[in-house]
Parts: structure tokens; sequence; C-alpha cells
């Protein structure tokens, strides 16, 4: 009797990306990352050592069950091709195969920075690219897993629901709420200067804010990352690097490590706040000056 | 409002109008309860020294400025008519109730000795310097206003209404205030507007 409960099937689809999402992957915490290969079954990543090649993955009538998707998608044959056919073939194909569709990365869920690219103007997400009909033949909404690069937990979270129990609860932009219904403001170790209004003098000091000086999207970017942490150890903020808000959908924004201001006041406030209440808030904190604050963490 | 905090103003109202009349200095609490119709002891349960009052004064004066301006600032208008309509507000106010411009003027700008603990910096003022704020933040947004640091942006506006507010209690003044009204208007704006 067959008791080995087979391990569900991941095809891992690369089209117009700059491979950063593989990238985190691969540095995933290790433990995570063998759990993750001992689960599943990675059948195919263009990066590593798989028994299938993608033409033959396409032309098998094989059943799919996570489809993960890096990378922007263009119907248009002179700028970017894989096995001899556009990303927007190659998806459909491999869509009408899988259970789930998972956008991996910011790129795969709305363009990203290639949407950018002025001199084609048909590089789309996945949503967008495919047709609702084919949408509709997965068995769960498409899952955006925003980001540059993506979290490689949020990967591994997604999976193990999704196996567990077969759906996820998705915010409005598709991205799971159990990741994506923090602020990347939540967790970061210089809250203290944001609640004193105390502004770093530059990029990565341990003391002082980065919100008013240098562009930190913290306080307006959903994602976990100062609850989880990269590599387990840190993240931009805590090593004074600002947020660039790379898990929304407006990513990547013009004059990134800036604060748009109007008159010195900020253009955007935390998430929900209003200018009102923040202002006052702020215009109390600035009052005081607390010594502590002002000196070095380590003396 | 509770029925305490009115009763509070109204001390404020009255403490406003004697410090008017006879100087911050030389009104005493014991004037203020003889004006109010109160016992000094009672004057204590509300207020529980001259200073205390003084803070509270400051804030009920620029609290008033602040409603005004919430209100104008709420309004669906350009920003050149909400600083117009401020104006006129404010110089309205400079009229009907005199001894609260004068009891900012007068007694918060020039008794620093009076507010520096506990009204330190904009702290008793914060109310208003907010909506000056939103009014600074939803102009420049809107490119009606120039970009520019906050200070110098906020002295144009306070300082060429405080100043009108200044002369008009020396009644040197020929016509009435609100005559003045655009002008004074019309100069801010100009200092503010965005330039291409």
């Amino acid at each position: 009797m067959n008791s080995k409960i087979k391990k569900p099937k991941i095809v891992w689809l690369q089209a117009i990306t700059c491979n950063g999402n593989t990238h985190s992957l691969l540095s995933a915490n290790a433990n995570r990352l063998k759990l993750f290969l001992d689960s599943f079954d990675l059948v195919y990543h263009p990066s590593l050592t798989t028994d299938i090649l993608l033409d033959d993955l396409l032309k098998k009538e094989e059943d799919i069950d996570f489809l993960l998707v890096e990378g922007a998608i263009t119907s248009n044959k002179e700028f970017f091709q894989i096995s001899d056919q556009t990303t927007s073939e190659v998806l459909k194909k491999l869509v009408l195969k899988s259970k789930y569709l998972i956008a991996v990365g910011s790129c795969a869920s709305y363009g990203g920075v290639h949407k950018k690219f002025e001199q084609n103007s048909d590089i789309l997400g996945l949503e967008e690219a495919l047709e609702k009909k084919d949408i509709l033949s997965l068995i769960h909404p498409i899952v955006n897993l925003t980001g540059c690069p993506v979290h490689p937990e949020w990967i591994f979270q997604t999976l193990f629901s999704l196996k567990e129990y077969k759906q996820m609860s998705l915010d409005e932009k598709g991205r799971p709420k159990e990741i994506y219904s923090y602020l990347a403001h939540h967790g970061c170790t210089r809250n203290e200067y944001f609640e004193w209004k105390v502004e770093a003098k530059s990029f990565g000091l341990k003391e002082g804010c980065l919100f008013y000086g240098q562009g930190c999207r913290g306080p307006m970017t959903h994602s976990n990352c100062n609850k989880i942490l990269w590599n387990d150890v840190n993240t931009k903020t805590r090593a004074g690097m600002p947020c660039i808000g790379c898990t929304e959908f407006d990513f990547p924004r013009n004059n990134m490590l800036e604060t748009k201001k109007n008159i010195g006041i900020p253009d955007e406030v935390p998430l929900g706040v209003s200018k009102r209440a923040y202002l006052s808030l702020a215009g109390v904190a600035k009052t005081f000056k607390i010594d502590r604050l002002n000196e070095k963490i380590i003396k | 409002m509770s029925l305490k905090e009115e009763k509070k103003n109204s001390i404020i109202e009255k403490s406003l109008l004697l410090f008017s009349k006879k100087g911050f200095y030389n009104t005493t609490i014991p004037d203020i309860a003889k004006a109010m119709s109160m016992s000094v002891g009672n004057m204590y349960n509300y207020f529980k020294s001259k200073e205390e009052l003084a803070k509270f004064a400051i804030k009920y004066s620029t609290n008033i400025l602040a409603n005004d301006l919430r209100e104008i600032n709420q309004m669906e208008a350009s920003s050149r008519d909400k600083v117009f309509l401020f104006t006129r507000k404010y110089l309205e106010n400079v009229q009907k109730s005199p001894e609260v411009i004068e009891y900012f003027l007068r007694v918060y700008l020039s008794n620093r000795e009076v507010f520096n603990k506990d009204c330190e910096g904009f702290l008793c003022v914060s109310e208003f310097v907010t909506e000056v704020m939103i009014l600074l933040d939803e102009g420049a947004a809107k490119e009606e206003f120039r970009q520019q640091d906050f200070f110098p942006a906020f002295a144009m506006i306070m300082g060429a209404l405080g100043g009108f507010a200044f002369l008009a209690g020396e009644k040197v003044l020929e016509k009435d205030i609100s005559t003045y009204s655009d002008d004074v208007a019309e100069n801010i704006y100009r200092a503010l507007k965005y330039e291409d």
C-alpha cells in the first residue's frame, strides 16, 4: 500500500526579470529552504538543474499544482522570447495546466520596474496579461507577492498555507493578508526617533528616523519586513537605509530617498492618519528636546 | 463642552477684557473674581494661579483663530481664496474682540517669563499652527504656493496679520479695518504664490 503522500508540484517560470526573486529564494534560511524542498516537488526552475525542460513541460499533459511566475509578461516578440515563444504564450499554456498561480515579486504582480520601459507599452503583470477565462481555470484567485525582491518567507508561507488550507485570505490587491496587513514601519528600531521627531543626520547611522529627511516609505508600505527580518537579522530601515516601498503598486517611484514636502510639510503621512492629526502630534514632539535621543546610543 | 469648561471660558473672556483695560500685571485674581461675581476661593477651583489662567487664555485665544481657519481649510476653495477669507476673518476678530488679539501681541509675545514653562515653543498655540501648516501644505501641493521653508512662509502670514492688528490697536488706521482686508491678503498671497 503506497502511503507516501505525493508532494505538490511546483513550476517556476521566469519571464522578464532580473532574477532577484530567485536570488532571494536561494538565500532563504537553510532549515526552512530544506523543509520547503522536502515538502514540495520543484519540478522546474530555470536556474536549477531539473529532470524536465521547459519545452517538455509545455508539451506534456501533466498537471501543475503551483505555478510560480517571476517577472513581467509581454506579447511583443521583438523584445523578449522564451523557447521561441512570447512570455504571454508560455504563461497561458502553463496556467491552463495549473491549480494555483502565484506572482512572485512586483514585476509579475503588476509589471514592476520593467513596466517603466518606454519603448514597449505591452509589459504587464500576470493578472493584466491573462484573459479572464484563463484566470477562471485556476482554483484560486492569483496571489500577488509584491516585493522587489520578494521575501523568501512570503513564498514559503504562501505555499504551505495553500497546501494545508487550500485557500488564503487576500487583500484588495491580491496580496496575502497575513503578510501584507502590516506596515514596514511596525518593528523598526527607530520608532522612538519617529515618535519624538529626531531626524537621522545621514544614512547608515544607528540614530535617528529616516521619515522626514531620507524618504522612508515605511509608514505607508504594506509588508512585514520589520517583523520577520531579512536573513533573520536585519532590514533596510534598521540598517539606516530608508524603506523604498517596494511592495506597493507605485514602485519604483521617482525621487526615491527624498521626502516630498510642501513648504516643509510632508506630502504624505502614515497610512490612515489624517494630516491634521499627524501635524498636531509632530508639533508637540518637536517642542521638546529629549537629551538621550540626541546622543549616540552607544557612547 | 462641560459646564466647568464653559465657566473657565467665561472667566478667560472676562480676564482678557480686564487685561486689556488695566494691563496684565495690574490685574489680580481678586479683580477677576469680583468682575465675575465669584469668590476668590471659588476662582481657585477653576484656575490654580494667574500663570495657569494666562496659559489657558493663550490656548483659548489661538483656538478661536484655529477654529476659523479650520473651517476655511475644509472648504472647497482655492488656496488664494482661503488666504483672502482668513485675512478677512482675522481682521473681523481684531475689530470685534480686540482684547483677544491684544492679549496675544502684548502679553504672550512680550512676557516670555510667564509662558516659558509649559508653554514653550508652539505648545500653547499648536492647534492654530497646525491649521496654518495645512493651509500651506495644500497650497504648495496644488502648486498655488511655491516651495520654500516652513518658517519664512509662516512668518509672512503671521507677520502681516499681526503687524496689522498692532496698527489697529494703536488706532493709527485712517479707515475702518475691514476695508484694508483685501490689500493685506493680496500682499500675503503675492509673497507665497507659485512661480514657474
